[in-house]
């Protein structure tokens, strides 16, 4: 009987699949190549501001990319599906937050130069 | 026993489990609506340092990029611990929280050095808005690492004491989101908080 346990500890995925060592060192590596490359942007100072500010937005966005996928495990397979779900409406409302905060204060230093 | 109620059982309490899994995600979502509305204040207040020293002069990029390394490798580190647990290698897996709760340390000594000097120098949350939403934010991530820090610990205890059963390797799990997530919020704390503000 306990080694009966045992063995079916050994497959129990709890919903989420814990991927590979492999995956782990790919997302490992890509997640520091994904902060280098911005650090260097920023501190060498290789392009216009505006420029930097949108490489290091867009990298930002790759590295969360990058550990939800090779860290978190989220994708479409049925073990993962509802978490991703979550996730994207919470992405949704973390959004409405940010931006909505930022339209709101916005306008209202606006008004008061005005 | 029969084989079927076995089996049935076995399948009760895989559910059990993953329904304790996908609530503690659910936590973890709301946690990040609470990040993200201290993003959205650091956003709205960075610019309000009342005459006082702004993000240039007081944040050193290097000094972040190594913190932002140890999280990083943290992350990996526990990844791979939890693998260990997965293939019931009690010793590994203990090595590895060992060494994933090492490089959380260093973070969180970095995290309180980079404080203590800021508020020494006479740069505490009292100074000004910039200050406030800035300690608050970073403040509130190095709070959460710490907490998992305390976890960790306490897992390695039970890992030893009851081996890799069920209820460890789902406390495990469930740590292992944790982390991660903290390492994502720590992301966005490199770009928005430091990155951007020297650019």
């Amino acid at each position: 009987m306990a080694h009966t346990n045992h063995g079916e500890v050994l497959d129990i995925e709890f919903g989420n699949d814990h991927g590979s060592v492999k995956s782990y060192i790919h997302g490992f590596i890509l997640s520091l190549v994904l902060t280098i490359i911005p650090f260097a942007v920023v501190s060498q100072h290789w392009f216009t501001t505006g420029v930097t500010y949108a490489i290091v937005a867009i990298f930002a966005v790759a590295q969360l990319c990058v550990q939800l996928v090779y860290f978190l495990h989220l994708s479409y397979k049925s073990s993962a599906r509802w978490n991703l779900y979550v996730f994207l409406f919470t992405f949704l409302v973390v959004l409405i937050v940010i931006l909505g905060s930022l339209w709101i204060m916005v306008n209202l230093n606006y008004f008061m130069m005005h | 026993m029969s084989t079927t109620s076995v089996t049935a059982a076995h399948h009760h309490h895989h559910d059990t489990e993953a329904t304790i899994v996908y609530g503690f995600w659910i936590y973890i979502m709301s946690d990040c609506i609470l990040f993200a509305s201290l993003f959205a204040t650091f956003i709205v207040l960075h610019a309000n340092t009342f005459g006082g020293p702004g993000p240039k002069e007081l944040f050193s990029l290097p000094y972040v990029l190594v913190e932002t390394f140890l999280l990083l490798a943290s992350s990996f580190t526990y990844g791979l611990g939890l693998l260990s647990a997965f293939k019931q290698k009690q010793a590994q897996v203990i090595r590895f929280l060992l060494l994933t709760f090492i490089l959380g340390l260093s973070f969180v000594l970095m995290e309180v050095n980079e404080f203590a000097h800021l508020v020494m120098e006479g740069h505490s949350w009292k100074s000004n808005a910039f200050l406030s939403s800035f300690f608050t934010l970073v403040g509130t991530h190095g709070f959460h690492v710490t907490m998992g820090l305390i976890w960790m610990l306490s897992m390695m205890i039970q890992v030893k004491r009851h081996g890799l059963v069920r209820i460890t390797l789902r406390k495990l799990t469930t740590l292992s989101l944790f982390w991660h997530f903290l390492d994502i919020v720590w992301i966005f704390v490199f770009t928005i908080v430091y990155l951007m503000e020297l650019i």
